[in-house]
């Protein structure tokens, strides 16, 4: 067996490195099944099949998208200008904040400005959340990495501590939740077989701008030559502070509007937990995606499928609800091993058997 | 503030900065070799929840250390395959085995969450510990914070004084000289990672066995990430890193001091403190950019292939 470097990527490798991890998850998966004395088959109905059986459970599945297309397609942007923001979850809940604050606020004003409010106020506090790494940053060269972790357990405990707090309900008997928001402040929804939601057309609809952003636009461009070769997006002279601020700005604003559209939504109101970890595992659905909004959607489906079949596991097959973290977690694993085939070749020669 | 309270408030710095100097000094080593592991939080969490059931099936501390070591080295080599052999980038891997490491962890620990074991007892080193004020504060630990100073200066006359440290930092400064001196610079490169994956085991177990002790998801609660900024805060000098972790520990339990001072604040909003002063430390010390290009070892986060000469 020898391996050789590629002279150029592997464009048919880049799309069959993401089916190749999720084969070998699933693989990898089976073996934990029956180690645990479950039926791999049946786990893998339930996990994988069943989430898109009926109506109700694909309706399910594209609230639960919803969130993680929106921040998947912003982090795409981050990681393609090479600035790894890893800051979603803490901008989701920053979202998720920011616009129950202004729902509250106007819990008593019936018009559809509340709820258009209510999410620019959620837009607003994601890109603040997302803008002071980014300051930070670029006028004092820190990690963006750390900061941008950091500031998810920042959000996290503003959120704690406003729901314990601030925004408690008074008349909710000392529970750490707020009001139930107004029908004008709640996101309006699309079918009457389920919760899907507005803030899942918003998500499609971001998809599709990123997507002609940056395959059709100048800027678009720039980001690209920006992640690819940064002397040369230098040297040609873009702007690449500019062009950090917009990506991060975007994607802020759209985990943001990910975060709002969950109170908003499906939740109905402020509680503790807003998310199961959405922002973290965008940065899987980005990478899944090859970092192409339109490989986000169909990363973003499979993702929530499985967020999907993990709660009908843990229903019907009494298989823990980590199930889907660690799912995750080695799925991204196995994506970064196939993607050595993209610029490696292994080629099997007669010598080698020879051993 | 009585004297009772800073007797206190010393003691639970030094408990609360324990696990995040273990972590450290595994990171910085690692670093020092070229290598980079943003993969610490998850291989705490494998270590913390490995090191709880193994001391739950066997009722032995030493077996759980012995396991939380294990799996972590063992995630390390996954790591380290993947970024040494493979050249993978070594930012996106390391996020990956974070991921992994949490997922994973949430997933085996599932089974114990809730149950409880006895955790290391206080040894008391006879005479110091009778010390007024910090006696009782610096001398009544259990044996894993002893280990953990104890490790700081090993660890500072190998880097400092001997061969293998003069070695690893040849790797890390620069592989393709220490090659063409016959340095083996992968094999280096895995030791350092394993290293660090042990280390990130133990300071995982620390938390499962010592802190808490028991088990639930996400019982490090981020400071696998702490310890990577205390590594830059330190320059990557371990001396620093010991004063670090400790000062960190120290913010984490500022509630007890402010609560000491009478003031009262939510307990919601001290606990975004060490966060907070994350934050503030990364910033201070990246703002000066030459400072930080000065200290860090010269090819961190750069593959090494040693079929391409450059």
């Amino acid at each position: 067996m020898e391996i050789q470097k590629r002279k150029e990527p592997s464009t048919l490798m880049t799309f069959l490195s993401p089916v190749m991890a999720i084969v070998l998850t699933l693989i990898f998966g089976s073996i934990l099944f029956l180690a645990l004395d479950k039926s791999p088959l049946q786990a893998l109905h339930v996990l994988l099949i069943q989430p898109l059986s009926d109506a109700y459970n694909i309706s399910e599945m594209l609230v639960k998208m919803g969130p993680l297309l929106l921040c998947a397609v912003g982090l795409s942007l981050c990681y393609r200008a090479n600035l790894w923001n890893i800051g979603a979850e803490g901008q989701l809940l920053a979202g998720a904040l920011g616009g129950s604050a202004m729902a509250l606020a106007l819990i008593e004003f019936d018009s559809p400005l509340a709820l258009v409010a209510t999410l620019v106020a959620g837009i607003l506090s994601g890109m603040v959340w997302a803008a002071i790494p980014t300051f930070l940053r670029l006028r004092f060269n820190s990690n963006l990495i750390l900061t941008t972790i950091m500031f998810n357990y920042i959000a996290l405990y503003l959120l704690v501590w406003a729901v314990h707090g601030p925004l408690r309900d008074p008349d909710g008997f000392g529970f750490p939740e707020s009001a139930l928001f107004s029908d004008a402040t709640t996101l309006p929804v699309l079918a009457d077989f389920g919760r899907v939601h507005l803030g899942v057309l918003f998500a499609f609809l971001a998809a599709i701008g990123a997507w002609i952003v940056l395959s059709k636009t100048h800027l678009g461009f720039q980001i690209r030559v920006l992640g690819a070769d940064e002397p040369a997006a230098r040297y040609a002279g873009f702007n690449s502070r500019r062009i950090s601020w917009f990506v991060m700005l975007v994607a802020g604003g759209l985990a943001g509007l990910a975060g709002v559209a969950e109170v908003a939504g499906p939740i109905g109101q402020l509680t503790p937990v807003v998310s199961p970890g959405y922002g973290y595992s965008a940065i899987i659905v980005a990478y899944l995606g090859r970092l192409h909004p339109m490989g986000a959607i169909i990363a973003a489906i499979f993702l929530a499928v499985l967020y999907m079949g993990g709660d009908l596991a843990q229903i019907e097959m009494g298989i823990p609800i980590a199930v889907v973290g660690m799912f995750q977690g080695t799925l991204l694993f196995f994506l970064l091993a196939c993607d050595f085939l993209i610029n490696h070749r292994i080629t099997f020669t007669k010598s080698s058997f020879k051993g | 503030m009585d004297i009772e309270l800073l007797t206190q408030i010393l003691f639970a710095a030094i408990k609360t900065g324990t696990p995040l100097l273990l972590v450290a000094l595994g990171e910085v080593i690692c670093e020092k070799s070229g290598i980079l592991n943003l993969g610490q939080e998850g291989m705490m969490l494998m270590g913390a929840v490995v090191g709880f059931m193994a001391v739950v099936a066997t009722g032995s501390l030493g077996m759980g250390i012995l396991g939380a070591v294990l799996i972590g080295s063992l995630m390390s080599l996954l790591f380290g395959f993947l970024v040494i052999h493979i050249g993978a980038n070594q930012v996106a891997t390391g996020l990956a085995l974070t991921i992994f490491g949490t997922g994973l962890s949430a997933f085996i620990g599932s089974g114990v969450v809730g149950q409880t074991i006895q955790g290391f007892k206080q040894l008391p080193i006879p005479y110091l510990v009778d010390i007024p004020v910090i006696g009782p504060a610096l001398f009544n630990h259990d044996i894993l914070v002893y280990s953990a100073v104890l490790a700081c200066f090993i660890l500072a006359w190998i880097v400092n004084k001997t061969r293998i440290g003069l070695t690893l930092k040849a790797v890390g400064e620069n592989p393709h000289a220490a090659n063409a001196i016959g340095i083996k610079v992968l094999r280096v490169r895995y030791l350092a990672v394993m290293f660090g994956g042990a280390m990130a085991g133990l300071g995982g177990a620390y938390m499962s066995l010592v802190y808490t002790p028991m088990w639930v998801e996400n019982i490090t609660a981020g400071r696998g990430w702490i310890a990577l900024a205390l590594v830059v805060f330190a320059s990557w000098r371990i001396g620093n890193i010991a004063l670090g972790a400790y000062l960190f520990g120290m913010a984490s339990i500022l509630h007890l001091v402010l609560q000491g001072l009478g003031w009262s604040i939510s307990p919601n909003l001290l606990a975004m403190l060490p966060y907070v002063a994350t934050v503030v430390v990364m910033v201070i010390i990246s703002a000066d950019h030459f400072k930080e290009k000065l200290l860090a070892p010269r090819s961190l986060g750069k593959p090494f292939d040693p079929r391409q000469m450059a």
